[in-house]
């Protein structure tokens, strides 16, 4: 398992040659040659990796409150035993297969903010991660958070890159969008000799204007993301192998589809190959201030255990295969990953061997330079809501004002709407 | 005049319709515009369809609600039967939606899926999925509080927001809210008070899963005097939906959202809306306003032609449909040779457009959520991939300088710009080409 996962994710930073590689440096790429490179501009600032887990994450059999008698007598199947957990502090510990995030953790580059939600917890995945997306705990409707951070910040679609076929709502904007890539680099579909008329089909006009305009424009946006994810690849040693490429996938195939050997189409239930994308283009000096990717599902109604220790050991291979590879560039060291969910998972198992949708949560912050341990505190297993949830402690704007401030670098209130308390974690 | 004439027609079935064919627009140019918008209408209802009724519907099984100690194996078993109804019921009504002969009845069940969005990932159950599609097509002309009462009572969409769970001790707000804040007021038209109330009201709505009926359970609805919209009484679910489109802010709200859809995004301030109004009237009347609608003079401008994005299952179908394909791409009417088969309804997906399963109940969005590189890239190489299959030899038999010309035509839209003509001059002597960079210029992603 784990073997096959660190290939996908060798594969996918473009080491085809399956060459041993000791982390970030066998990219070649240190801070010289990042500041020298043309046009990325490479600052050592780092940048947000947002993993999104969709369908639910439980909680409590992440970060496992082993000692409390409550999680014992809430979870007679699916709860760990003392034995198998691994233990971190405050008698909470990590699920067995988070190996690699308990690692972090006792390197002090992993924090823990518990208790994560907002008032009047709702129970719909779909409204619930609308409300996550929109950072609007009232309905859930309206723009994505980063979508608004978009907005504010002028029209460089290389801002923001979400690896994944789809485009979440928590990075579209009004009138900007974050770029949806599939791999680190972009094939116009229809061979070469298609290029030439693609790119003047994009071209602004005297003709184009208002949404004819826009059309253009995310077309256009699309060549340009193209040509600096091209630009970023002079600086990819061959030694490690051709750039991945490949269109979207989801497209039927014939339609121009072209795809390196050793490429796999992105799958929804491995976020691997996702971050080992991410990690490239970061070495190679991307000037994306945002990266998003997902992993799912995690709605763990019945089987939970072994449903959520698959995604969990693929998440814990994600992440730490990703501060591996970044390990050697200032601005991947600087890097931040943050994980969330929709919901965390009610305490009290049900008869299907699974959960029921929750409410609060931890989620994880992961990155070199991340001040790690433990924020905000833990629920009470004994006083839950009136649907035998637990209480949140940490709203989750806070956790979005500590990454806008000291990640991104932007004024949390233009896109929160309200001062949240930032967070000590960067 | 004539040339007019038929650039307004085009428009009316780009937006009424999915597009019309070269000889179909020169049969309705000699009788105006009015009596090709009658013509339309008359396709609304009970209408025959000849063409969307050659299309098969798909067999479904009868719902199982999977018991609880279904093993994992059982479970995947059950998902693999859900998968494939699922994608048979995409298949059914792209293929309705390419081959229909009332096309407005068709485009205005997309208007209400949208409307009324409910999503399959919920509601498990493609059966009822296609019930719910069925009631759409049927009802969706009629008066509208006729269709907001027999929404209401629709099985997926009481699985949906929660209808089917709602009891008297622990009343469910999730309906009683979108049927406020979605379907027939606005938000910031109700308050909190409405919400809680009008969730009484719709206590005791069940829906037999298995008979796929509504059921009213006595017992379990709250009889009590409720508040709800500034009137006190002992309200019902029938009552709340009543009370909520014969709200004075409804009929400008409905109206404002079929205006955005078939012709550009508005506020229900907007002056248009008055007129559109005044056509729906006290008895709700979808079919006059859909006609005020079509025949008002702020409907054939510029401002309509410019300011609406093609929607992704209808850039699909219309394109389908103009190149003579079906939803799996192939040549209507040809033996399916290529095997990979229902690519349109996965191209739909990419493009952010399940049919049968909007993001959330608030639909999709318009125009600029279209619009982003995933997207751009994605039309690009379904464009491609359409122009490929497609039977192109009329454009490849004439001279290259008149193909763009022809590719406009067979696409129902008035022509290309400057900008646009300079690309296609660029692929012109490859008809495949030149038609995939068509189908993904701005004229054409324009509704």
């Amino acid at each position: 398992m784990a073997m096959i996962s660190r290939r996908k994710f060798l594969t996918a930073l473009g080491a085809a040659s399956g060459a041993a590689m000791v982390g970030g440096a066998a990219w070649g790429i240190d801070a010289s040659t990042q500041r020298s490179a043309p046009r990325t501009q490479a600052s050592t600032s780092g940048p947000l990796v947002l993993i999104t887990l969709y369908g639910g994450n439980d909680g409590l059999n992440t970060v496992i409150p082993y000692t409390d008698p409550a999680y014992k007598a809430a979870r007679p199947n699916l709860g760990y035993d003392p034995s198998v957990v691994l233990a971190m502090a405050d008698g909470l510990g990590l699920n067995p297969k988070l190996t690699g995030v308990h690692g972090l953790w006792g390197q002090g580059k992993l924090a823990v903010v518990r208790g994560v939600g907002y008032p009047n917890p709702n129970l719909s995945h779909f409204e619930s991660m609308d409300i996550w997306q929109t950072a609007n705990p009232a309905d859930g409707a309206g723009t994505g958070w980063l979508g608004r951070w978009l907005d504010a910040t002028g029209t460089d679609p290389m801002r923001a890159l979400s690896v994944g076929t789809t485009l979440p709502l928590a990075l579209r904007g009004q009138s900007q969008s974050a770029s949806a890539v599939t791999a680190t680099s972009i094939n116009v579909p229809g061979g070469p000799q298609f290029e030439k008329p693609f790119t003047l089909m994009q071209a602004p006009g005297p003709d184009r204007t208002g949404l004819a305009g826009q059309i253009a424009g995310s077309g256009n946006n699309l060549i340009k993301v193209k040509g600096q994810l091209d630009a970023l690849h002079t600086h990819i040693p061959s030694t490690t192998g051709p750039p991945t490429t490949a269109s979207t996938p989801g497209s039927p195939s014939g339609a121009g589809r072209t795809r390196s050997a050793g490429q796999g189409t992105l799958s929804a239930s491995d976020v691997t190959a996702p971050l080992g994308i991410v990690a490239a283009l970061i070495n190679a000096g991307s000037p994306a201030r945002v990266y998003q990717v997902s992993l799912g599902s995690f709605d763990t109604h019945a089987d939970e255990k072994a449903n959520q220790e698959k995604l969990l050991a693929n998440l814990d291979e994600g992440i730490t295969s990703f501060l591996d590879a970044v390990a050697a560039n200032p601005a991947g060291r600087n890097a931040v990953l943050m994980t969330y969910s929709e919901f965390g998972r009610r305490p009290i198992e049900n008869a299907s061997g699974g959960t029921d949708h929750g409410t609060a949560a931890p989620l994880f912050v992961a990155g070199h330079n991340v001040k790690g341990g433990f924020y905000g505190e833990e629920p009470s297993l004994t006083h839950l809501d009136a649907n035998g949830n637990l209480v949140f402690n940490v709203d989750f704007r806070s956790v979005y004002a500590t990454v806008l401030e000291k990640v991104i670098g932007f004024d949390s209130k233009d896109v929160l709407g309200g001062t949240f308390p930032t967070l000590g974690f960067v | 005049m004539a040339d007019q004439t038929r650039s307004d027609i085009a428009l009316l079935y780009r937006r009424a319709g999915f597009g019309i064919r070269p000889d179909e627009l020169d049969a309705l140019t000699g009788a105006g515009y009015n009596a090709a918008v009658d013509g339309l209408l008359a396709g609304l209802g009970s209408a025959p369809d000849p063409g969307g009724d050659s299309v098969t519907v798909p067999v479904f099984h009868i719902y199982q609600r999977p018991p609880k100690n279904f093993t994992q194996a059982q479970r995947k078993a059950a998902d693999a039967v859900y998968a494939t109804e699922l994608r048979d019921l995409q298949d059914w009504w792209l293929n309705r939606m390419i081959k229909t002969s009332t096309p407005l009845r068709e485009k205005l069940t997309l208007f209400w899926h949208g409307h009324f969005a409910t999503g399959v990932v919920k509601v498990r159950d493609a059966k009822l999925m296609y019930l719910q599609n069925q009631l759409l097509r049927t009802t969706g002309a009629g008066p509208f509080d006729q269709l907001v009462q027999a929404v209401a009572k629709d099985g997926a969409m009481m699985v949906w927001l929660d209808t089917a769970t709602d009891v008297k001790d622990h009343p469910n707000e999730n309906f009683a809210r979108e049927m406020m804040e979605l379907f027939t007021l606005g938000v910031n038209n109700y308050t909190q008070d409405d919400v809680v109330a009008g969730a009484r009201a719709f206590t005791g709505w069940r829906y037999d899963r298995l008979a796929y009926e509504y059921r009213f359970v006595p017992r379990l609805h709250d009889y009590g005097s409720k508040t709800y919209l500034g009137q006190t009484g002992d309200w019902n679910g029938e009552d709340a939906v009543n009370i909520a489109v014969r709200n004075p802010v409804s009929p400008r709200f409905v109206m404002a959202k079929l205006w955005s859809h078939f012709a550009y995004p508005v506020t229900p301030a907007e002056p248009v809306i008055t007129d559109l109004v005044a056509a729906y009237g006290p008895s709700m009347n979808l079919t006059s306003a859909l006609e005020a609608m079509f025949k008002h003079d702020a409907f054939r401008t510029a401002t309509t032609r410019t300011n609406l994005v093609k929607q992704p299952i209808e850039y699909l179908a219309g394109a389908a449909r103009a190149l003579g394909l079906d939803a799996t791409a192939d040549r209507t009417g040809s033996s399916p040779s290529h095997g990979s088969g229902r690519p349109l309804a996965v191209i739909a997906t990419a493009l952010g457009q399940t049919p049968f399963n909007p993001p959330n109940v608030g639909g999709w969005g318009q125009n600029a959520y279209w619009l982003d590189t995933s997207t751009a890239l994605v039309r690009q190489e379904a464009a491609l991939f359409l122009a490929m299959r497609a039977d192109l030899t009329s454009i490849g038999s004439i001279p290259p300088s008149q193909r763009p010309a022809a590719v406009a035509r067979m696409l129902s839209i008035d022509g290309f710009g400057p900008t646009t003509m300079t690309a296609l001059a660029a692929a012109q002597t490859n008809p495949v080409q030149l038609m995939a960079l068509a189908l993904a210029s701005p004229e054409y992603v324009l509704a």
